[in-house]
């Protein structure tokens, strides 16, 4: 099926040349902080965490709400999420990818890379991270691609293929959960250590990955002939708003611990980030960007007259994203490296080539999902009727 | 005849095989246990458990804790970073009381005490998070005296450690940091990093398998009391028995192996 992805329009070559751009101009930035060690970046002793380890955090998310389409079909025979599943694991494959990019940039020593399979230690979750995610990427590469061969060959997808997806099912909250643990197992960070923290990871997961999803399968029918459907948008939409909602509820159970309880460490992490502490006040501007979007996200998500507006839907999906996006790849992270345990703030702040190596592997992810989205929509497009009789392309 | 020298060979091969796959493996299994030298040097400094005492009454002057920490960060070549504080490396430093000891300052405590200067290093704790979470073993309780080492030669430089010690004891190799080592003053004796490595206190292993006293403990004239917490008839639990002493942050259950006197 991968001849797919050669013939396209002028249209698909720009932008795999434009991502390829990208991708060469961090790849120059990634041989530069290769060569110079990781002080190229804006980390620092105090915060040895930032954008790359953030971003993976984010990811992890997002890799992991693929299971919000392929559970309520294979789960509930949710029938109209039958075209969307091949775009969810797709994009899961993608930001897996993301996250193994980012993991590895942010190595000091990236060639001992191996050290962590050659070491086993089971008592680090760093090391069970590593083996959820390859786990989590290679079930999807098996059960999307088998599923999507099966459709182009309009035939039902083999028997053996079912348990992978249950197992695909059971997986999927288990990557994001061991991501939360890499966080709320610290003692003496207090604002990660909190017993909400993967239920909070898993909220926004299950908000933002949904949210991209809708804009993707926007974009998808926009450009192509394929349309993932009318119903199974909208009832993506109902997930992104239930989860966004839950989301923010858990944030202000934060809150609520931290300040009712007035206990300084766990108001500090708070503090420096929503209105800045003793004078430091970096990130300020950035978290308050990330509240009001998911203000607006959750007006225009809550009351359905709205929602049901594609425009209008795209509009609360874009702030959506982009509010996670800061709270959960940015914020989450500086936040508790500020103040350090010592009680000293250190501020900071991305560095050029630190964000070039960011958007390049942003771009290596979308490049993955452009082949990939391509080859799934080609077969689509041939196909012309979904499994259950219904036109998946658009009318000429 | 040809068939009999086969299997002649083969049993000869085979039991050649399991004599000396055996032999090696009963051997291997004998040699079971962790890294050192390959002789112990009989002189070697040996304690179940190593702790050291700071007795504050005895850092007076400034030049007081300087011995300690040049003496520490010359022999181990801990490169001299200014150039930009966030890239600094230290085993050895001070701290003031409230940044040492955070939350235990009140708004009444004198700004003398609130300035005092602590020394802080690695607490080489009994429970390291630290060892917890380091995905390769590359930081590690040693056994025998339990002290928190550091291999800089297996470190992926992934920071979870400096993540998860709440002493901020770790520090991690941003840049190379042989330009910053001074040639002269260089010791040759120990290794020198290279970039992309976290390093911290070792309790001076490498000084201690020569029979010697850790080097800011050399350095410290009495200041600095080192001994094995888990010998009642040590020094250090002299001390700890007979005065009040303190823990950093002992309620994270790291169980520090530095105390404090005053």
């Amino acid at each position: 099926m991968l001849e797919k992805a050669i013939y396209g329009s002028r249209r698909y070559w720009v932008w795999i040349l434009f991502l390829l751009a990208l991708i060469g101009t961090g790849f120059i930035s990634y041989l530069y902080q290769f060569k110079n060690g990781l002080g190229v970046t804006g980390m620092s002793r105090d915060v040895s965490w930032g954008l790359y380890i953030g971003q993976f955090t984010f990811l992890v998310g997002v890799a992991a709400s693929g299971v919000m389409v392929v559970l309520p079909y294979y789960l509930h025979n949710y029938k109209k999420f039958g075209r969307l599943t091949i775009l969810g694991e797709f994009l899961a494959i993608s930001a897996v990818v993301m996250c193994m990019l980012f993991i590895f940039v942010d190595m000091g020593q990236p060639l001992r890379v191996l050290n962590v399979i050659l070491h086993p230690t089971p008592n680090s979750v760093m090391f069970f991270d590593m083996l959820v995610l390859s786990g989590y990427l290679l079930l999807n590469l098996l059960v999307g691609w088998t599923v999507l061969g099966a459709e182009r060959k309009e035939v039902p997808p083999p028997k053996w293929v079912k348990p992978f997806i249950y197992l695909s099912i059971a997986w999927a909250p288990s990557i994001h959960t061991v991501t939360a643990f890499l966080y709320a197992g610290l003692p003496g960070r207090h604002f990660w250590l909190s017993a909400i923290m993967a239920a909070r990871f898993l909220a926004s997961a299950f908000a933002g990955g949904p949210a991209l999803l809708i804009i993707l399968a926007l974009i998808v029918r926009k450009y192509t002939k394929f349309d993932p459907g009318k119903e199974a948008i909208q009832a993506l939409g109902k997930i992104v708003t239930y989860c966004m909602i839950i989301n923010v509820f858990f944030l202000g159970l934060e809150f609520f611990t931290a300040f009712y309880s007035q206990i300084p460490g766990h108001m500090h992490s708070f503090v420096y980030l929503y209105t800045g502490l003793e004078g430091h006040a970096k990130l300020v501007p950035i978290m308050w960007l990330s509240s009001i979007l998911a203000a607006l996200a959750l007006v225009l998500l809550i009351f359905p007259q709205i929602r049901k507006n594609e425009a209008l839907l795209a509009v609360a999906c874009v702030s959506t994203f982009f509010s996670l996006w800061i709270d959960k790849g940015f914020g989450l992270v500086v936040g508790g490296f500020v103040p350090s345990p010592l009680e000293r703030i250190t501020e900071y702040w991305p560095t050029l080539p630190e964000a070039l190596i960011t958007l390049a592997v942003w771009a290596i992810g979308f490049l993955a999902l452009t082949i990939l989205y391509k080859i799934a929509v080609s077969v689509k497009e041939e196909v012309v009727f979904d499994k259950y009789g219904e036109r998946q392309v658009k009318a000429e | 005849m040809s068939m009999n020298r086969r299997e002649f060979l083969k049993i000869a091969g085979i039991s050649t095989i399991l004599g000396v796959g055996g032999v090696s493996a009963v051997h291997g299994l004998k040699n079971c246990v962790e890294a050192s030298q390959i002789s112990p040097n009989p002189e070697a400094l040996k304690a179940k458990r190593w702790a050291m005492v700071v007795d504050m009454s005895k850092f007076k002057t400034e030049e007081d804790y300087q011995r300690c920490i040049d003496a520490c960060h010359r022999v181990h070549n801990v490169p001299n970073i200014t150039d930009n504080p966030k890239h600094e490396i230290k085993w050895l430093w001070k701290e003031t009381y409230e940044h040492a000891f955070p939350g235990a300052a009140d708004e009444y405590l004198s700004e003398e005490v609130k300035e005092l200067p602590f020394l802080v290093l690695c607490n080489h704790c009994n429970n390291p998070p630290c060892v917890r979470v380091c995905p390769t073993k590359a930081t590690f309780k040693r056994k025998s005296d339990g002290i928190v080492m550091m291999d800089m030669h297996r470190c992926i430089g992934c920071r979870f450690c400096m993540a998860a010690c709440p002493f901020g004891a770790r520090s991690f190799n941003y840049k190379d940091p042989r330009p910053f080592i001074d040639a002269e003053k260089e010791n040759l004796e120990f290794p020198t990093r290279t970039k992309g490595v976290v390093e911290k206190c070792t309790l001076c292993y490498e000084r201690l398998a020569k029979g010697l006293q850790p080097a800011c403990v050399e350095a410290s004239k009495g200041a600095l009391i080192f001994g094995d917490v888990e010998d009642p008839n040590s020094e250090v639990r002299k001390v700890l028995g007979s005065r009040y002493s303190f823990r950093r942050r002992p309620e994270l259950g790291t169980q520090p192996s530095v105390y404090y006197i005053f």
